[in-house]
This record gives C-alpha cells, sequence and structure tokens, in this order.
C-alpha cells in the first residue's frame, strides 16, 4: 500500500458521461455537475458523451495525469458494461484500480425512473456521493500474483473429457485423465450409431481413444476417483485414489467433464413390469448386438419422466434426435416394421436435424402427438408385449396399437457422483443437479475464475457434438493462464487484524470454500483460495475480519451518503 | 398511482443491498427494460448478500432509512455456495431483533432475485414502498 495516499487527503476525480441523450435527455446532467463539483475532495468533473469509447479512454487518461488525483469516479452507465475497461485504463494512468467507484445514474437511474425525470436527477446526484462518499474509505490494494502451473487435471474420460485432454496436450500441457469406470469411452461406450450419418460410434470413438492412449503428455488413471482437492488456482493439490491407494497429482486448473446418467423409468408405462418396454438406450444395445427380432409394430413414446412440473423439469435435448435415429435404423432392418413416435414437441432444431425428420418421415416413420394432460396408456398385450393407446388430436380419436415394442426416451440426469464433486471442489450445483456454470464467466472484474471449468453433459444435456465443442471452449479457458504461466488474483480477499482476532473460529467455520486456516489461537486467511464473498467479515463478533475493498467502512460510508 | 393526500407527502427512502452477480443486474435488467419503479430506493453492490452485516441494516434504519431490501441469489444458485442461506439467518435474527424494541420487522426484507429477473426486482421495489407509505416513517434517527 501507498503510504503517500494513505496521509494525504484524498484527490477525487469525477468522470460522468451522459451517454449522448441516453442519460442527458432524462436527468439534468448541468444540475448533476454542479451538486458534485461541491462534493468534498472533488478537483474536477469533467462530462463527456461516449467514455467508453477510444477517444474517451484517451480524454480519461489524460484529464487524471494532468489533474493529479488519485481517485476516481465513474458516473454513467452500468460498472457490468465497461467497469474493468475504466479499471485499467485509470490503472494504466497510475491510479491503483481498487481506487475507483461507479455511480450507476443509467440503468439504475435515468432509465428506471425516466417517467420522473426531476427525481432521477435528485437520484442521480446521491448516487454519485455514495460513490464518493465510499471513495474515501478506500485504500490501494495490490492483486496476488500467482504462478500457474502448466497442467490440467480433468476428471471424466468421455467424449468431453478425452477433447479437451488432446487439445491441451497437444498445446504441450500436462493432462492427467481420472476415468472413474474401468475403461475410458464414456457414454459413448454404450451407444451403437449416431444420428444424422448413421455412422456407427466406434468410426468416431476408436480414432479419439487411441490418440488419447498414445499421446506423450496425457496419463491415464481408470477405475479412479478424485478423493480431495486442496491448495488454489494455479497449484491445486489433487488426492486420487486408484488401485487401492492414493495417488497425488499437482495442476494449475482442472476441468469437470464428468458426463450424465440415463433416467430410468420404473413404473412408467410398464418399465420394469413387461419386457416389451425398454428405454432408448436399453434398445442401442439390443441393435449394437444384432439381436433385434423380425417386429410388426413399434412404438416409441417421447418425455417420459421429462418437462414435468416437478422432478425433473427440463427437456433433454436429444431424445427426438435419438428417437428418430433408431427409428430408422429399425425401418432400415425391417422396413415393413409400422414405427411410430408419440412425441409432446419435435425438438429437431437446426437445418440437419429437420432434414433427418423428414427423411424419417419419408421412411413411413408415423409421428403422432400428446398433450401433457392426455397422455399415452399402455395396456398387457400378452407374452411379455404392451400396447398403447394414444389421442391423436388432429384425427379426433384415440388409436390402439397392438406393439411389439415399446421404447421410452429418457432425459439424462446428473450423474450420481455429481453432489461429491461439488463438494470437493467446492463448485456450485444448479437446482436441477447438473453443473451451475457460472464459473465458466472470463468477466475479469470479478471472482469468476478459480480455474476450475465445465463441459458436456455433466453441465447439462446435449448432443455429442455440442460436448466436443464446449471441451473445446474448456480446454481453451483453460490454457489461457496456462500459457501466462501467472495469473493475478482479484486483491477483494479477507484478511484478519489479529489484535482483534479472538479465536472463535467462527470465520473458519462459516468460510464455504476453506480459505481460512487458525494457528495460534488466530484466524488465518489463505489470501489465492479467498473468493471474497464476505461471509466471514459480517459473521465475526470482534470485527477482525475485512474484506479489502468492501470493508465496513467503505459500505457504511455508502449507506450515509445514501440517506443524507 | 392514486394515493391519499397524507401519504403523498411522505416518500419512504429504501437502501437495497444487492449483490454482483444478480440482484445488482436485475436492477440494471429493469432499467434496460424501462420497467419504471420509484426512485425511493438506492443500491449498494456487495459481492455477495452474506456480505451484509446486520450492522449496516441497523446502521441504515438510524440514518433515516424507512426499509432495507437485501437481495441476493435464488437457493443453490450462490457462486459462494451460500453466502444467501447465512443472509437469510441473519435476517431472521435482525427481525426477532426489530421486533422486540418495536420495529416493524416488515420493513426489512430479503429476497432472491436473478440477474434477468428485472420485473421482479421493480416489483418487489414497487411493494415496498406503498407497505411503508403505510407504515409511515420509521424516524429513529437521532
Amino acid at each position: 500500500m501507498s503510504e503517500a495516499n494513505l496521509n494525504q487527503e484524498p484527490r477525487i476525480g469525477i468522470f460522468l458521461c451522459d451517454c449522448g441523450t441516453n442519460i442527458s435527455s432524462i436527468i439534468d446532467v448541468p444540475q448533476v455537475i454542479e451538486a458534485s463539483k461541491g462534493i468534498s475532495g472533488v478537483k474536477f468533473v469533467e462530462r463527456d458523451s461516449s467514455l467508453c469509447s477510444s477517444a474517451g479512454t484517451k480524454k480519461i487518461r489524460e484529464t487524471i495525469e494532468r489533474s493529479g488525483v488519485d481517485r476516481v469516479v465513474f458516473a454513467g452507465c452500468s460498472p457490468k458494461n465497461y467497469g474493468s475497461l475504466f479499471e485499467s485504463v485509470c490503472q494504466k494512468a497510475g491510479i491503483n484500480r481498487y481506487l475507483v467507484a461507479f455511480a450507476n445514474i443509467r440503468e439504475q437511474c435515468a432509465w428506471a425512473h425516466q417517467d420522473r425525470p426531476k427525481e432521477a436527477t435528485i437520484k442521480a446526484i446521491n448516487t454519485v456521493q455514495m460513490a464518493a462518499a465510499r471513495l474515501q474509505k478506500s485504500e490501494p490494494l495490490q492483486e496476488l500474483e500467482i504462478e500457474v502451473h502448466p497442467s490440467t487435471l480433468i476428471i471424466g474420460g468421455g467424449i468431453s473429457g478425452m477433447t479437451a485432454a488432446l487439445c491441451l496436450a497437444n498445446q504441450g500441457f500436462s493432462v492427467l485423465l481420472v476415468e472413474r469406470e474401468p475403461d475410458i469411452g464414456g457414454m459413448l461406450n454404450k451407444l451403437y450409431k449416431l444420428y444424422l450419418t448413421n455412422q456407427e460410434v466406434s468410426e468416431i470413438l476408436n480414432p479419439v481413444i487411441q490418440s488419447v492412449r498414445n499421446h506423450k503428455n496425457i496419463r491415464i488413471l481408470t477405475s479412479a476417483s478424485v478423493r480431495e482437492v486442496e491448495g488454489y488456482f494455479g497449484d491445486f493439490e489433487v488426492t486420487i485414489s486408484v488401485n487401492g491407494g492414493t495417488e497425488k497429482f499437482r495442476a494449475g486448473t482442472i476441468i469437470l467433464a464428468t458426463g450424465a446418467g440415463t433416467f430410468e423409468p420404473f413404473g412408467m408405462y410398464g418399465y420394469g413390469k413387461h419386457e416389451g418396454v425398454v428405454t432408448q438406450l436399453e434398445l442401442e444395445q439390443i441393435l449394437k448386438q444384432g439381436k433385434l427380432k423380425h417386429l410388426e409394430k413399434v412404438v416409441m413414446i417421447q418425455c417420459v419422466g421429462a418437462r414435468e412440473e416437478k422432478g425433473l423439469t427440463y427437456c433433454s435435448r436429444i431424445c427426438c434426435m435419438v428417437a428418430i435415429k433408431n427409428a430408422t435404423l429399425i425401418k432400415k432392418l425391417y422396413p415393413d416394421c409400422e414405427v411410430y413416435i408419440i412425441y409432446r414437441d419435435l425438438q429437431t432444431y437446426g437445418k440437419e436435424n429437420e432434414e433427418y425428420q423428414s427423411k424419417a418421415r419419408e421412411l413411413g416413420i408415423r409421428f403422432i402427438e400428446y398433450t401433457p394432460e392426455r397422455r399415452p396408456e399402455v395396456f398387457p398385450n400378452g407374452n411379455g408385449k404392451v400396447g398403447v393407446r394414444v389421442y391423436h388430436a388432429l384425427l379426433g380419436e384415440t388409436l390402439t396399437i397392438n406393439s411389439d415394442l415399446v421404447v421410452l426416451s429418457t432425459p439424462l440426469i446428473p450423474n450420481a457422483d455429481g453432489k461429491e464433486i461439488a463438494k470437493i471442489l467446492k463448485v456450485p450445483l444448479g437446482p436441477d443437479g447438473f453443473f451451475k456454470e457460472a464459473y465458466m464467466e472470463m468477466r475479469s472484474t470479478a471472482f469468476g475464475v478459480n480455474g476450475i471449468y465445465v463441459c458436456g453433459t455433466a453441465q447439462g444435456p446435449k448432443s455429442i457434438d455440442e460436448s466436443i465443442t464446449q471441451a473445446y471452449a474448456a480446454a481453451a479457458l483453460a490454457a489461457i493462464p496456462m500459457q501466462q504461466k501467472k495469473v493475478k488474483i482479484p486483491a477483494m480477499t479477507a484478511e484478519v487484524n489479529e489484535e482483534l482476532c479472538i479465536g472463535c473460529q467462527l470465520c473458519l467455520d462459516l468460510c464455504p470454500v476453506h480459505a481460512i486456516t487458525f494457528a495460534e489461537g488466530k484466524s488465518m486467511v489463505i489470501e489465492a483460495i479467498c473468493r471474497g464473498c464476505g461471509t466471514c467479515a459480517a459473521a465475526c463478533p470482534s470485527k477482525a475480519i475485512a474484506v479489502k475493498g468492501f470493508k465496513d467502512e467503505q459500505i457504511l460510508a455508502e449507506v450515509e451518503a445514501a440517506l443524507k | 398511482m392514486e394515493e391519499g393526500e397524507e401519504t403523498r407527502k411522505f416518500e419512504p427512502k429504501i437502501l437495497a443491498f444487492t449483490c454482483n452477480w444478480s440482484s445488482y443486474s436485475s436492477a440494471d435488467q429493469a432499467g434496460i427494460s424501462r420497467t419504471f419503479y420509484p426512485p425511493n430506493v438506492q443500491i449498494i453492490r456487495v459481492m455477495c448478500a452474506g456480505r451484509v452485516d446486520p450492522l449496516f441494516v441497523v446502521k441504515a434504519f438510524l440514518n433515516g432509512a424507512d426499509g432495507v431490501i437485501i437481495a441476493g441469489c435464488h437457493p443453490n444458485y450462490c457462486r459462494y455456495s451460500g453466502g444467501n442461506r447465512q443472509a437469510e439467518i441473519r435476517v431472521k435474527f435482525l427481525k426477532m431483533l426489530m421486533e422486540e424494541i418495536g420495529v416493524d420487522p416488515a420493513r426489512l426484507r430479503i429476497e432472491w432475485i436473478s440477474a434477468m429477473e428485472g420485473g421482479r426486482f421493480a416489483q418487489v421495489v414497487q411493494e415496498m414502498v406503498g407497505e411503508l407509505k403505510k407504515m409511515g416513517p420509521l424516524l429513529l434517527r437521532k
């Protein structure tokens, strides 16, 4: 911290962007400028119409250098838009980026109160005062720079994990691929043919598996699982249990590619009770083993257990295409077989999928729509078979199909290991149980960056090509800090004042990422792990923990200024 | 808005602590979609609803706030895995305290608002302004 800044009176510069007419047509900008000039410590109030433009940023830099201010307020649009840009510009002009505050007078003022311009103006003045008051209590902060180890742990050896592994290994990074099952390949090991091309899965899967096995930068551990992850972004210490023992691995980044499971519809449409009712995945196995006998009538039912009001509320994205593919394969095997697909909505989005559906119709596959209020019903049809009754809305009558086989299209569901992994990695799960991908955001203003990325169906149901695309994305994101070899951690981390700490350890218990340790009766924050949420600071009974950049003094200054 | 003579004179002051990841953005969203809400609210940004110390709420009331809103991410959506739950616990405690000292606990409100729910943000503010107008000013300021 710069001693000079702490001893001198803050010298504040204010940049006010009127955003063309966006702000100036509602708020009385001259009035705001006049009022802002009167704030204690303010050396200038500079108006502009486009601070985010290159001319604007140039002006910012020049004005700061000329004026000798040590902290800056940007009044204008939401800091979510250009916050980090402005902070960088200030940094280049010699202002510590943590001495920059924002007054949101567009989205949260001019636009929200367009119907009350007078009150909007008063509120804008107040908002600028709040930002200046905050700055009065702010301190310059230094960002911690940590080294990023050029190695990645990839959890999951399916198509996503393998794709990410190859992408990173080809760039020269070391990869450890940890797979729970005895073999890599994941869900694709269970599939027969792929839709669009109807080619065999092995044609795309086997080359990938071979490449992964042969790559000098990839190490594979099968029948293995991640037990513990300590350390932090750049230097994770991972403990893996394998072969009855444990292994340790040091990783700079981690990619989650743990895939998904499939819903088993016991009790629905006779599944589990009658032999003649199977899931699409089971049908794939039958087709793969060449065991499909000649059938006369096959009925496929879509959205089984998916898109419900309670339970699994989502659409699993791929089942319509899977059903059409399997229906197509059956028709090619037995052209005279009647195949029905009973659907709610056909998710054959895009150009290629739509064409595939058209071809299926040309083959004679019949599509019947049903609504959740009037679902198809099954009835035993002898010999383990099950027939289907469905109301055909267009015909206005109920059809009875004496099917030989009923195939249920069920959704992908979160991996059973998901909860365990989420706990070990301290990453969130969404309400559906898939990994919540928020931490893939690369907005550098805050804490999205913690070195863990997710791809594939672990994040949600998606097709193979979508999984592969995400795998490349995750690998690209992981490669950035590893290429740069160092990463700066945002400085808004918690800090303990040992004199005040009474050793109650409340902070330790509350910290969601275990960033706090305890030694000699005092708490200590591991800066590289801390994500700056501030839960510890809010709980500390003796006010011994402060979150740099979000100290009590700063927030209370805003509170006071807001209510003057 | 049709209000009585008395209520039209009193304009409640509300402080809203919003979390950077969700509710702060929802307030932005309300502005972007021009979903108007009363200007009685001032917004303070924190990184997580879990940052909100009960002290802040008390100070807000003591400094003249008639109402306080704490807005965070929906349960299960906190990117710090549970700061919003901590906030919820603290609000429960604060409401008990408020009840004890004779301040209507309805003056403190905790809401879960995701980034795209601009309409919800506006609605919450609208509702609170309406309620506070009926309750009258708090007048805890020294």
